[in-house]
């Protein structure tokens, strides 16, 4: 295993992050902490418990995941994109390297930055509202799992975009509606019956519900399921990987 | 010398349908500088993209150092540095960092003083923290050089290194291929230039249509294909050549002032003399007598007509 090339990718994307502090870390943390301001001081110190637990709390692992989605994908497909852009993934590609550790390296880096991103929202998050833990181990397990899966989804996409509209198509139709509907800001029991059953198709959920299981022990869905619906996407987006570097998918002709 | 690069029935044909190699066979000897020289389309730059991994070829082998391409692709990649035809870089690496990362991708571990050695060697240590984007065309080429050589690779692969490139920067970069070669690195050049092929390589390939039509040693190629010409100034003009020299293959100039006798330096007569002989015989009064030897462009393009 070449451990030195998956050093350099993962210290290069992880410079570039710093490079780019505002745009990387500042500025999601600060859209955090405006939603906390907006739909956890003002509007939810108006708003009841939901299932015992404070609107403004309750809301915390909704808007996590909201940054740690959008940020693992577009962190990711940025990462494998612009050098395909610039044409400088020559390199990479020249280099006795394999497909997995250049993966490894990208994703490994993608995942990292939006791990930070998220442990800072979660410390903005305990200077607006009264936070607690309930399993703190599985909390990092979620976090952890989110970011590595989220962050191989937009290494996909960065290796299928073939310009910046694709590139941004996905963090901005797809992803960010379906956090939005996912449970972030409210329980799938207070939706009207029909629309309950719609949302139980869409992924996040499962995501927001486990997650927000490991803070308050509130679900709106089995622990175990949302566990396997996030390892059912990991390996859905692992399976599409192999695949890609098997056919050299838009890397090699 | 020994083979360090050795190619067999190499094909490559493209999504499209495109069959950019047809059945490439060469050897490439350590040590020697190699161009491949050829029209765009030729096929050049998918030969080397095949060789450094960037394109999967559709048949044929490909070893280098005894390795095969795929299968040991970790020992070739290894052995193998690439400048790119484009300045691919990006640009707001500093320079010292783009060839960190270079020599990290490789697997070798952090060099500083081979690196500042390399910089120097380039004329580049002053521009060490400078951003790539701050930097001249020139300069970026010879980045693309460094990086190249980052890993200490035994083989060097140039795609038309002087494109676009002025005349002075261009004999800069034929002295930094000398130097390499010296240091023991092979190097494979592709070029459109036939005088940067004439100029440093020690064997010429010459690619058309996807086909590696010959390799020769560059002095072998010149005499073997070259052609001389005999350029004879008259005395006194002429208007038709006498009925005695018109065996001879003799071109007329318009002004009717000269000659032109072309021969081959290959075969065993050349004919000049009875050419010469004919001449006295005719009553022709020679002023002045001159000699050509027709350079790698005429032999490029004579061997791409005859295709």
């Amino acid at each position: 295993m070449n451990i030195q090339a998956i050093k350099v990718i993962y210290k290069y994307e992880m410079l570039r992050t710093w490079n780019t502090l505002f745009q990387s870390i500042a500025s999601p943390v600060l859209s955090t902490a405006l939603y906390f301001i907006v739909f956890g001081s003002a509007i939810g110190s108006r708003i009841e418990a939901i299932e015992g637990v404070p609107y403004g709390s309750f809301i915390v692992p909704g808007l996590m995941m909201l940054s740690l989605l959008t940020q693992s994908v577009s962190n990711a497909s940025f990462g494998i994109f612009f050098p395909k852009f610039t044409g400088t993934v020559y390199e990479v590609m020249s280099a006795p390297i394999s497909f997995y550790e250049i993966l490894i390296g990208y994703v490994g880096a993608a995942a990292t930055k939006s791990l930070i991103i998220g442990l800072i929202i979660l410390l903005t998050a305990g200077f607006f509202v009264d936070l607690q833990i309930a399993h703190p181990v599985w909390m990092v397990t979620f976090l952890i799992l989110t970011c590595i899966s989220f962050s191989l989804f937009g290494f996909i996409i960065g290796l299928w975009a073939t310009n910046f509209e694709k590139l941004q198509i996905v963090p901005l139709l797809v992803i960010t509606p379906l956090v939005f509907l996912g449970g972030t800001f409210y329980s799938v029991s207070m939706l009207p019956p029909m629309w309950q059953t719609i949302t139980l198709f869409n992924p996040v959920l499962y995501l927001v519900s486990g997650f927000r299981w490991s803070f308050f022990e509130v679900s709106d869905v089995n622990v175990g399921i949302s566990l396997s619906v996030i390892l059912l996407f990991l390996s859905l987006c692992s399976a599409l990987v192999w695949w890609m570097f098997k056919t050299g998918y838009r890397l090699k002709q | 010398m020994t083979t360090i690069i050795s190619i067999s029935g190499l094909s490559k044909t493209y999504e499209g349908g495109h069959q950019a190699l047809k059945q490439i066979n060469l050897d490439i000897k350590r040590g020697e500088i190699l161009a491949l020289l050829g029209p765009n389309g030729a096929g050049k730059t998918t030969l080397i993209s095949i060789i450094c991994g960037l394109v999967s070829p559709t048949n044929g082998h490909v070893t280098v150092d005894g390795f095969d391409i795929i299968d040991d692709f970790r020992q070739t990649r290894s052995r193998i540095g690439l400048v790119p035809q484009e300045l691919t870089l990006a640009a707001f690496d500093t320079v010292w960092n783009t060839l960190c990362f270079s020599r990290g991708l490789f697997g070798k571990k952090p060099d500083p003083a081979y690196l500042e050695k390399l910089l120097k060697d380039l004329s580049l240590y002053d521009k060490r923290n400078s951003e790539l984007r701050t930097l001249s065309g020139g300069m970026k080429r010879r980045v693309l050089i460094a990086k190249a050589l980052s890993h200490q690779p035994q083989i060097l692969f140039l795609d038309e290194p002087t494109a676009g490139v002025d005349v002075e920067l261009r004999k800069d970069m034929w002295q930094i291929v000398h130097r390499l070669r010296e240091s023991g690195v092979t190097i494979i050049l592709t070029t459109h230039y036939i005088e940067e092929a004439e100029e440093i390589a020690d064997r010429v390939g010459i690619m058309h249509g996807g086909e590696l039509l010959l390799v020769e040693g560059k002095h072998i190629l010149m005499q073997k294909l070259g052609q001389k010409k005999l350029i004879i100034e008259l005395k006194e003009p002429i208007q038709h050549l006498p009925e005695s020299m018109l065996s001879y293959a003799l071109e007329l100039s318009p002004d009717g002032q000269q000659l032109t006798y072309t021969y081959d330096t290959q075969s065993n007569s050349t004919g000049i003399t009875a050419l010469l002989q004919a001449m006295h015989g005719a009553g022709l009064s020679m002023k002045d007598l001159n000699t050509t030897q027709s350079s790698l462009q005429d032999i490029f393009v004579n061997l791409v007509r005859a295709r």
